[in-house]
């Protein structure tokens, strides 16, 4: 039987990642013997992918049921092995055991799979963990991933979390089973900040939200009193910079998550909006318009005078710094309409980067650094991939409006909003990984627009 | 249940017809000398300035101009002669009335991205600035605001409804 999972190109970063041991497995019980096996249990992202890997995730058991803020312990235990199971599906490359071929588990039987049991019920890769409940009120969680066909664990990790955070454990359980089995990065633990949208399409009610990366935990953060657009989570995920409408005036604040506060980042009679953070945090690159003409300006995240780093006339907008800070992608229409472009973070070497038929909008620098995400414009908005030098375009969506693409904390899943025709048209939030085939909806309680996926949780 | 459902719904609609005869355009010229209510003629009568307006008003904007609105073609921003006749006639109340002020408001139809279109929305409202500006109205008595698509007036997503979208209105403050 052929256990071992080849998909299409295997990237580089698998055999680095099939060493790395990750450095929280001290919570978990005793190891068992390591067995060598044949062939590594391993997953392609950006290959061809032909199918998903079956994967089976038993509802984890507890030594003892406790009651906790958030349910007893048993309960828990099945909901973890739920949230686990729904952030691998929804990447697209597993497919988790349905629970009818699932048993539970006993305690002991965590570090002890029935090998045999699971290789009948068709999985390649197992997930067993336990949840147990400390006497501080805290909550430990194992998480075990084994290779079903060479009867081997393949990594572990544990996590202490308060009882409110019990989600966040079962997102890096799944974090630790995708990052071994892709060797990619991970991105389950995460929160985006988006746009929640409702009433009539000519006076829209626009809220700051945020909610975990799979729509859980969701809270307004404005009450809609004035138009918000365009949020950013700072790299240190305290705060978030976006544009407001407040007292029929434009500007650019910054809200902070802990407090509620915001202030004001730029005092201008002029339009100040595309607020981005540098990957430090320590300054804010937005766009100004001063007298028609939109330029891309650079200030301090705490204020300050801005610098200017561009002076074509026409409007460049859009800016988005790469992940190491030296340079910033941008959109201009200086050509005539508007193409990407690339310069040094003091506005040096500006070079045009887009070249196919069409327009090209609201660049967003991969947090890898291998890839720009855009939307492109000619008759409809989709979403597209491409090199920082400008090659290998690939377009990944194709709806009416897919719009403001935001990269995941990996660089592997990008979301954006898609908006349908007509006065009862509806935007929500998507999310499409770099084969464009994994297109999904992400949940949100009323239509949504312009998500910002935050870094990965610490 | 019926009932209060109906009432529900016609209590909606009233709530939306208001809103979109607040919002919608004067693209056509108004009526000639729609002045004081027939009420009014039948009991005293009065004089042609007898409007219920005040003069300088923002009322007494939108009975004298032309149109508050003008338009643009896609991702365009110049004033075409059917705008510059618009923006003569605001031009001209602007100068009878020199302590009011406006806000220029710049929009754009959805087929533009949405930080693109606040710079096009501020461009055709400087460009009406601009132009007003031309005409004698002192430039410190103008504001200009970009709503880009945020606002549309006509809610379709067809060539009619765009083409409104496209447009810079002025406003009396006050």
């Amino acid at each position: 039987m052929n256990h071992h999972f080849r998909l299409g190109r295997w990237l580089a970063a698998l055999v680095a990642a099939v060493a790395a041991f990750p450095a929280a497995a001290q919570q978990a019980a005793a190891p068992p013997p390591q067995q060598p096996g044949g062939a590594p249990l391993e997953v392609s992202v950006t290959g061809g992918i032909s199918a998903p890997m079956p994967i089976a995730i038993p509802p984890m058991p507890t030594p003892q049921v406790t009651g906790t803020p958030a349910g007893n312990t048993d309960v828990l235990g099945q909901k973890l092995a739920d949230v686990i199971a729904a952030d691998l599906r929804n990447s697209g490359l597993f497919s988790p055991v349905g629970r009818n071929a699932l048993r539970a588990i006993s305690f002991p039987e965590v570090t002890a799979p029935a090998f045999d049991y699971w290789a009948g019920s068709g999985a390649q890769a197992l997930v067993q963990g336990y949840i147990r409940a400390n006497g501080d009120g805290t909550l430990t969680v194992g998480c075990y991933l084994y290779d079903v066909f060479a009867r081997n664990e393949l990594t572990r990790q544990g996590f202490v979390v308060s009882p409110a955070d019990w989600r966040r454990a079962a997102h890096k359980c799944a974090d630790m089973v995708y990052t071994r089995l892709t060797g990619e990065g991970p991105y389950f633990d995460s929160r985006v900040v988006y746009v929640s949208e409702t009433g009539p399409k000519g006076n829209r009610t626009k809220r700051l939200a945020i909610m975990d990366q799979d729509g859980a935990n969701h809270r307004f953060l404005t009450n809609g009193q004035s138009i918000v657009l365009t949020p950013r989570v700072a790299p240190n995920q305290q705060s978030i910079v976006y544009m407001s409408f407040a007292d029929k005036r434009q500007s650019i604040y910054v809200y902070d998550i802990g407090s509620g506060r915001q202030r004001q980042v730029v005092s201008s009679p002029n339009l100040t909006f595309a607020p981005r953070f540098s990957p430090d945090g320590r300054y804010i690159l937005f766009s100004m318009a001063v007298g028609g003409n939109t330029d891309i300006y650079r200030v301090s995240a705490s204020g300050g005078r801005p610098q200017r780093l561009t002076t074509s006339p026409g409007i460049d907008t859009g800016g988005s710094y790469s992940p190491d800070g030296s340079r910033i992608v941008f959109e201009s229409d200086r050509s005539g309409g508007q193409q990407l472009y690339v310069m040094d973070a003091n506005g040096g070497n500006q070079r045009r980067i887009s070249f196919g038929g069409g327009r090209y909008a609201t660049p967003v620098w991969s947090p890898r650094g291998d890839l720009i995400a855009f939307t492109k414009l000619g008759g409809a908005f989709r979403i597209g991939i491409m090199s920082p030098s400008g090659g290998g375009e690939k377009i990944l969506t194709d709806g009416w409006q897919d719009e403001g693409p935001s990269w995941s904390p990996n660089g592997r899943v990008i979301m954006y909003f898609r908006t349908t025709q007509g006065g009862r048209g509806t935007a929500d939030l998507w999310s499409v990984d770099l084969t464009g085939v994994n297109e999904r909806k992400v949940p949100t309680p009323l239509d949504g627009s312009d998500p910002a996926w935050g870094p990965l949780r610490p | 249940m019926a009932k209060l459902t109906n009432a529900l719904i016609i209590g909606t609609a009233l709530i939306a017809v208001a809103g979109c005869s607040k919002k919608r355009p004067e693209t056509l010229p108004p009526a000639p000398s729609e002045t004081a209510p027939p009420v009014d003629q039948t009991t005293t009568p009065t004089g042609p300035t007898t409007t219920g307006v005040a003069p300088g008003s923002a009322a007494d904007f939108q009975q004298s101009v032309t149109a508050d609105t003008v338009h643009f073609d896609l991702d365009q921003y110049d004033i075409d002669p059917q705008a510059r006749a618009i923006l003569d006639s605001q031009a001209a109340w602007l100068a009878k009335y020199p302590n009011v002020r406006v806000t220029i408001e710049g929009h754009c139809d959805e087929r533009g991205t949405r930080e693109y279109n606040l710079a096009l929305g501020d461009r055709r409202a400087n460009a009406t600035k601009n132009y007003l500006a031309s005409r004698g109205v002192d430039a410190s008595r103008m504001t200009t605001i970009s709503y880009g698509k945020e606002r549309p007036v006509a809610m379709g997503s067809d060539e009619a409804s765009w083409a409104q979208n496209r447009r810079a209105v002025t406003v009396v403050i006050g």
